[in-house]
């Protein structure tokens, strides 16, 4: 279903309202990585083993590079002096626009790989789609993840299936991850008004589109785990918005202690 | 084998190394060897990952994102160190599995080094220009070591460990060439690993047990206290460049020697930390026993699934 990609009017970024919807549609997608390679850098030297320890700080490494292209991109449409240091460190906890999905804790190595999972499939459908982007530049970012994206799932969805048909414990460890982390994974598909216009511009790939295609995708994997699939009357959702779990305040203790406590310093 | 026959094998096997020809995994070696050898490299492996703990520690709150990357590409290169070291020594016969128990029970050491805390973030350069610095300076002379597995494997880990030894340098400068408070910080840093950075060249030689067998096999080409000499002669102008001062009143250019004179070291603050008694031994060593003991479910997972895998390819081979 690929569509010719229409290029961007040149205009369309005088707008000021276009140019703050995309920066706050780019932030949503940005903040997803930094907060995922922030909880995968609390792991680092506490895997079950140095190759797993690798991979994941690999990732780590992964989210990070994606995000700061991200907040490049972002500095660059604010024409301010602000930095991806700036983004990343300086707001509060209303102003981070990744799902709740991505902040929630590294409880032990079997929620460390559903969280993984569960992005992962989205995160490669999402730059696949993001390669028909209307912005150029957002086109090179999504070409640029998209080998790593899959190179992640692939990570992560063989671990699934290690943990799951595993031993008895690894299964009941994992799927007590699963049924926990599920009601995180409608987040992925909300829109936000931001969201919204850059999908009407064709900037934004439209993933509700592929909502099916995601759960189709990860029910398939949770079975090849020998794993149950949840069902749930309810999802939560806000990260989006800005509505974090108490989790966030404490990420952000630590990201930002010393952008705060050292202010206007260089590193 | 007879005592005649042991004794020319020997005779074989130090002309080798004479010759600078590796001992490779298959060759003959006298017990000794393998055992010296298992000691200093399983050690050596349990430095990297050890190592790992003090500079994780920063990983979440680095200041930049550049700092940020440069940190965990550098803790996961050490990661990577231990891994090439563990599989080293593996082919002198022991198990990953039982290095890690020794390990884990105090039977193996690691470098004192990590037994200290990392409170700032200046520490991060501190540790990368001199820990990594001593480390170069313990570790070059064992990429031509006897042992042909142990020298390949320091090869690429002396490359990078210049590395972080640059990047270590390099937060420094930046910290000298920044505000009052990041200044000071960084003196701070010099000041509390300077002593700790000398005492990881080891005991001197005087008190060293080691040396003359260790000579033979390309374990040691200097003594500990030459490469002291060399670390302290090397790092001194650096510091002056950064505008540090090294908290040696003692220390003082003797131009009759070409080098410096510095202070008494405090070997029993090192034998203290060397016998576990460190302020961060207890830590560190409870956060890899909790690592290997919280991970084991995965890795009987992992092995599990594989002997399932097995059992299933078997089953479809037969069915074809
Ligand atoms: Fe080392
Ligand atoms: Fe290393
Ligand atoms: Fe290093």
């Amino acid at each position: 279903m690929k569509q010719p990609i229409k290029e961007l009017n040149p205009k369309f970024l005088e707008s000021t309202q276009n140019k703050e919807h995309l920066i706050n549609y780019l932030l949503g997608v940005a903040d997803n990585y930094l907060i995922l390679g922030q909880r995968l850098g609390e792991l680092c030297g506490h895997g079950p083993n140095l190759e797993p320890d690798i991979a994941l700080t690999n990732i780590s490494l992964d989210m990070l590079g994606q995000v700061r292209s991200f907040y490049q991109y972002i500095a660059q449409l604010r024409g301010d002096k602000s930095t991806e240091d700036d983004i990343a460190f300086l707001r509060k906890e209303r102003e981070y626009k990744n799902v709740l999905l991505l902040e929630q804790p590294n409880t032990d190595f079997g929620y460390v790989i559903v969280r993984q999972f569960f992005f992962d499939v989205y995160n490669k459908m999402f730059l696949n789609a993001l390669q028909q982007s209307a912005d150029e530049t957002l086109r090179a970012l999504a070409f640029k993840g998209i080998k790593e994206a899959s190179y992640h799932e692939r990570f992560s969805g063989d671990w699934l299936k290690r943990l799951g048909d595993g031993t008895e414990e690894s299964r009941s460890r994992v799927q007590e991850a699963v049924n926990d982390l599920w009601i995180y994974t409608d987040e992925l598909f909300q829109t936000t008004t931001a969201d919204d216009a850059m999908i009407e511009a064709g900037v934004a790939p439209d993933m509700s589109a592929f909502r099916d295609t995601y759960y189709e995708k990860v029910k398939e994997l949770l079975t090849i785990a020998t794993l149950d699939i949840p069902e749930v009357a309810y999802f939560q959702k806000g990260g989006k918005e800005g509505l974090h779990s108490e989790h966030m305040g404490f990420i952000l203790t630590e990201m930002q202690y010393m952008q705060r406590a050292y202010p206007d310093s260089k590193w | 084998m007879s005592e005649a026959e042991i004794k020319s094998l020997e005779a074989q096997f130090d002309a080798k190394i004479a010759r600078d020809e590796k001992i490779e995994p298959k060759d003959w070696m006298p017990e000794k060897y393998r055992k010296t050898h298992i000691r200093q490299i399983s050690q050596h492996a349990h430095s990297e990952i050890v190592g790992m703990l003090p500079e994780g520690n920063w990983i979440t709150r680095a200041p930049s994102f550049r700092r940020k990357v440069a940190l965990l590409a550098k803790v996961q290169d050490e990661a990577g160190h231990g891994l090439y070291l563990y599989s080293a020594c593996e082919t002198l016969g022991i198990t990953r599995e039982q290095m890690y128990e020794d390990l884990h029970s105090g039977k193996a050491k690691y470098s004192s080094i990590f037994n200290y805390p990392t409170m700032t973030w200046a520490d991060m350069g501190a540790i990368g220009w001199l820990v990594d610095g001593a480390a170069i300076i313990n570790q070059v002379p064992l990429c031509s070591t006897s042992f042909g597995p142990y020298a390949r494997a320091m090869v690429r880990v002396c490359k990078e460990e210049s590395f972080h030894q640059r990047q270590g340098y390099e937060i420094m400068l930046s910290l000298c060439n920044g505000t009052e408070e990041q200044k000071e910080m960084a003196q701070d840093a010099l000041n509390r690993w300077w002593w700790p950075s000398l005492m990881m060249l080891g005991p001197t030689d005087a008190a060293s047990t080691h040396t003359e067998q260790s000579m033979k096999w390309k374990l040691k080409r200097k003594t500990n206290d030459e490469l002291r000499q060399q670390f302290i002669d090397q790092t001194v102008p650096q510091a002056e460049l950064l505008g540090l001062t090294i908290p040696d009143a003692d220390l003082k250019w003797n131009d009759g020697k070409g080098s410096y004179d510095f202070g008494e070291i405090n070997w029993d603050e090192f034998w203290q930390v060397v016998k576990g008694h460190g302020p961060m031994n207890k830590k560190r060593l409870d956060d890899r026993r909790n690592a290997w003991e919280n991970g084991a479910w995965v890795r009987e997972a992992a092995s599990a699934y594989a002997a399932k895998q097995k059992d299933r390819k078997k089953e479809i081979a037969k069915a074809v």
